[in-house]
């Protein structure tokens, strides 16, 4: 088992280091120099210089190349242009929100598509099958912006049951020590705190989860249903078992190995839709930050964003292919 | 041997059974056709045709594991003073894995891939005889040894993967087996795995029902599996029992031309080098329907007038069971 | 040539023909099913207004003929003379939406050859070599999937600045590691077969080979991405101009940008957001639904 992870964490260093060597390539490609990109509209001559000779700009490409290695590694991408912080403190502190609402989406897309798929396929051609097909079709093809805007005016604007956006309801004067709005609550003796959080959460976790929801519960369906049809799930009715044995043990073991693949698919989903959900809610998180980068050309920001969040992705996968070694055994024996 | 005895008490009595197969806007299949027979304990009985006859439908009425829709099952098929068709699904729960066992043909397949074996003996032990822990391990354990699993104690944490063709169904029949059922209906059990291992696998079959007493309920296409192991035989063809004999009858005299189709039908080492081969004319797919007349009729050597214009009915004469118009004769028979 | 060359060819030759016969069997169930139906009538509507939009639309997007009429805090909603209401600054909505059509399309379909075009390529040189240039191939597709989507594309926006191009580019990019997969998967798969052997054994060259035969064999599912792809290119064409990356010129309605204008407005103007987001919806269902029974229809495991 360890063996297994060892080499699929050996896997990953040539893709860790074409992805810095294409991100290192897109900083230098930009237009008007990286020091320009790095600096924005404070670019004095003296400024550029500086940033040459602070990043080794002067010096051949290789060379170049390590120090952003390093830079990377110590988690240095220099200072946002806009803010003039540190990228990695802009990190904390954006992070932990859109994490806690990728989580909270997941729970959504998983607590609700599993169990759908599962009892769509066991009614097959009824009306539940029928309607979670429709529903899983239909959300894939509504953008997640759109379905945002929807939840929101309906139940925040319209019917005020919800909040419109942000994380917190900011008379609540709560501390935020780990920067996850909910545990903080908790940690701080301040359940009203959480309760609030969590009630924010609830439209921005819908409209991120919408999609990775229609996915499950196609996948789910499409799984059950090859696994119900299975000659071991045969044998296990001629041994007599009970039903929920069987469901148990034989079907749903089997039927969910594609469901947590696809559930490491769907992390570049919800990273790709924070950016859009999260400026709809105006959610303090990693993607209203990239938005905003975009348009003020904080590159200092996009670099060092874009690394990170590909690196997550990259080792969330990571961790999707361990779980499954560790849940088929036949993967394991190789 | 006698096929057919109304007055005894058999263990499994199947009566006029039939499955047709039903689909929207289409006609009914019927994949059997009234078909009965019975079997005692301890007898071993050989259920023989092609696919498409109907032997593996029949096996799978009998244990109540046919599909909910779609599927119209008549007849009655008594096992222990009950009529297993209308038992309530709770009460044959009850009755598969601890009175009536089955065996299927694919062992790769059988098998739950991603669950240990000792856990897939052990919750048969555990449903019906209530075993847990050490107790449900130790008798899981001598489970696969019976059937002949070398080092059963490391099998039991093993995948199904991890072992052998052979040894997946040697494990298959123990889980069949962990409860001494009363009956075993083993559905091609050797046709999915190699001709040396087949002849193992149909040894350990014929011992452990002789040592347990059981009965044996064997379906097959192979008439050689069926000489080495059954006292009697049924023939089916086209979803109806067309012949039914004892073993020796039925080898050294068969009626039917079907029967004698399938005997002439397999090579032998005897006959002179560059003879032909005499496979059955025709395809299974050659029916005739039997509210037509015979079903075998189009692919019959001995096929007469009647056969196309009625039905055989199914005559007892000399403990056998024919259903034909033009029966082979044999060659010393006089005609009546 | 010897017998078994013989009947190898002759069996190949079949699978010529059975993939023809799978083709047409397909078409059949196909011009009957109503969902697909329903999907290809979307995707024709969708065609249609976008090519007859100066047609359809009764004003010049750019044109504000409302502009009289309109203050920050009266946007009127749809209404006889403008079925689907103004816009903030007194254009009409009807007009706006029928031209984002073409917007739309434009981009979708571009994005969707530039993608296939890399992809396919990159599929079958990593399908026909194997080997190293596989491996290599491999390993670049593996690098561009570990990124999401929509940051690479913004990635490559910020690069190439705002434009509707570096959003066509921007998405086929993104879709270029799906269709090499695609493609290498079939080809791998195809390798294998039967036919192939045959055919390399008689001395054909690998080059007919896979233009003449594994090539035409490996379309069905490409064809189904291709569809099930201009959805997604769709939506992903109207998240990147949400987002500001594409065109920044105001006249150019795009589906996207629409929504994008209409935060500020979503309480007292919501029809603003409702009609472009529409659209949008019916866009992409109507290739998902082809898209999907196309799968169904060619996927040998479904047939019955």
């Amino acid at each position: 088992m360890l063996r297994f992870v060892v080499r699929r964490l050996l896997q990953l260093g040539p893709i860790l280091l074409g992805l810095s060597l294409l991100l290192f390539v897109w900083l230098r490609a930009l237009p008007g120099g990286p020091a320009a990109a790095l600096l924005g509209e404070r670019a004095t001559p003296e400024a550029v210089a500086r940033i040459e000779e602070l990043y080794g700009l002067d010096q051949p490409w290789y060379v170049q190349y390590w120090k952003f290695l390093v830079n990377a590694v110590r988690l240095d991408f220099g200072n946002s242009s806009k803010t003039n912080r540190p990228v990695v403190e802009e990190m904390l502190r954006t992070f932990p929100a859109t994490i806690e609402l990728g989580t909270a989406a997941l729970i959504f897309a998983i607590g609700i598509g599993v169990p759908l798929g599962y009892f769509a396929a066991r009614r097959y051609g009824r009306w539940l099958d029928n309607l979670s097909v429709s529903g899983s079709l239909l959300g894939v093809a509504v953008p997640v912006f759109f379905l945002a805007y929807i939840l929101k005016y309906v139940f925040a604007v319209r019917l005020g049951w919800l909040p419109t956006g942000g994380r917190q309801d900011p008379r609540m004067d709560a501390e935020h020590p780990t920067g996850f709005y909910v545990l903080d609550g908790i940690i701080t003796a301040n359940p009203a705190a959480s309760l609030d959080a969590i009630v924010h959460l609830i439209l921005p976790a819908i409209a991120l989860g919408a999609i990775p929801l229609a996915i499950i519960v196609r996948i789910t369906r499409a799984s059950v249903l090859d696994v119900v049809h299975e000659d071991y799930v045969r044998t296990a009715e001629a041994k007599g078992l009970y039903e929920r044995t069987i469901t148990r043990r034989h079907v749903l073991r089997n039927a969910l190995l594609p469901v947590v693949t696809v559930i490491g698919l769907t992390a570049g989903l919800l990273f790709s839709g924070a950016i859009l959900t999260e400026t709809v809610f105006a959610w303090d998180g990693v993607g209203r930050f990239v938005y905003e980068a975009i348009g003020n050309r904080d590159y200092a920001v996009l670099q060092g964003f874009i690394l990170m969040i590909a690196i997550l992705y990259v080792l969330v996968n990571l961790a999707v292919d361990v779980s499954y070694g560790l849940i088929d055994p036949r993967v394991r024996v190789q | 041997m006698s096929v057919t005895e109304p007055a005894a008490d058999h263990l499994l009595d199947v009566r006029g059974l039939s499955v047709a197969f039903t689909r929207k806007g289409r006609r009914d299949v019927r994949a059997v056709d009234g078909v009965s027979f019975t079997v005692d304990a301890g007898q071993t009985m050989g259920l023989v045709g092609e696919s498409g006859s109907g032997k593996s439908v029949t096996s799978l009425a009998v244990m109540g594991l046919l599909p909910k829709r779609g599927v119209r099952v008549g007849g009655e098929v008594h096992f222990d003073g009950d009529d297993l068709l209308t038992l309530p699904p709770e009460r044959m729960r009850d009755i598969r894995g601890r009175d009536i066992a089955m065996v299927f043909q694919d062992p790769m397949s059988s098998l739950n891939p991603v669950v240990p074996i000792g856990i897939q003996v052990t919750e048969v032990l555990h449903r019906h005889q209530d075993l847990r822990g050490d107790a449900a391990r130790t008798a899981a354990t001598e489970s696969l040894a019976r059937v002949g699993i070398p080092d059963p104690t490391r099998r039991l944490k093993e995948y199904p993967h991890q072992l052998s063709g052979g040894m997946r169904q040697r494990a298959l029949i123990a889980m069949a087996l962990a409860c001494r059922p009363r009956l075993l209906i083993a559905d091609e059990p050797t046709t999915a795995l190699d001709v040396t291992i087949q002849a193992q696998i149909l040894e350990l079959l014929k011992e452990l029902v002789r040592d347990s007493g059981a009965a044996l309920v064997m379906i097959t296409h192979d008439l050689g599996v069926i000489a080495g192991l059954c006292d009697t035989v049924h023939v089916m063809y086209g979803g109806r029992v067309v012949e039914s004999a004892g073993r020796r009858e039925l080898f050294a005299e068969p009626r039917h031309p079907y029967t004698g189709g399938l005997l002439a039908s397999v090579p032998r080492l005897d006959a002179p080098r560059g003879a032909p081969l005499h496979p059955i004319p025709g395809s299974p797919t050659d029916l005739l329907p039997w509210s037509e007349g015979c079903a075998f009729a189009p692919r019959c050597p001995n096929r007469v007038e009647p056969c196309t214009e009625s039905p055989p009915a199914l005559e007892s004469a000399g403990g056998r069971e024919l259903r034909c118009y033009n029966p082979l004769v044999a060659a010393e028979e006089v005609p009546a | 040539m010897s017998l078994a060359q013989v009947e190898a060819t002759t069996e190949a030759a079949k699978v010529g023909e059975e993939g023809g016969s799978l083709r047409r069997d397909a078409w059949r169930r196909l011009r009957r099913d109503p969902v697909a139906l329903v999907g290809f009538g979307i995707i024709a509507l969708f065609v249609l207004v976008a090519i007859f939009a100066p047609w359809i639309a009764p004003y010049d997007p750019a044109d504000r003929p409302g502009a009289g009429i309109v203050t920050p805090t009266n946007i009127p909603g749809p209404s006889a003379e403008f079925w689907f209401g103004l816009d903030e600054l007194g254009r009409d909505e009807f007009s706006r939406v029928v031209f984002g059509a073409r917007t739309s399309l434009l981009v979708g379909v571009v994005a969707l050859l530039l993608g296939m075009a890399g992809g396919l390529l990159l599929g079958i040189l990593a399908g026909a070599f194997g080997g190293k240039v596989d491996t290599v191939i491999m390993r670049v597709v593996d690098v561009m999937l570990s990124i999401p989507g929509l940051l690479m594309a913004i990635a490559i926006a910020a690069l190439l600045g705002r434009s509707l191009l570096s959003v066509m580019i921007a998405i086929a990019v993104i879709n270029i590691p799906i269709f090499a997969r695609l493609l290498r998967g079939q080809m791998l798969a195809q390798r294998g077969s039967d036919y192939v052997l045959a055919a390399t054994s008689l001395g054909v060259r690998r080059r007919s080979i896979v233009l003449g035969h594994v090539l035409p064999n490996s379309m069905s599912p490409v064809i189904v991405q291709a569809t099930l792809t201009l959805a997604t290119a769709i939506i992903e064409a109207a998240g990147l101009s949400f987002l500001g990356l594409g065109s920044p010129d105001p006249r150019v309605p795009e589906w996207g940008l629409m929504l994008a204008n209409t935060q500020r407005y979503l309480a007292s103007a919501p029809h603003l957001a409702f009609f472009p987001g529409v659209a949008i919806v019916i866009a992409a269902l109507g290739f998902t639904l082809l898209g999907e029974r196309l799968r169904e229809a060619l996927d040998p495991k479904y047939r019955r």
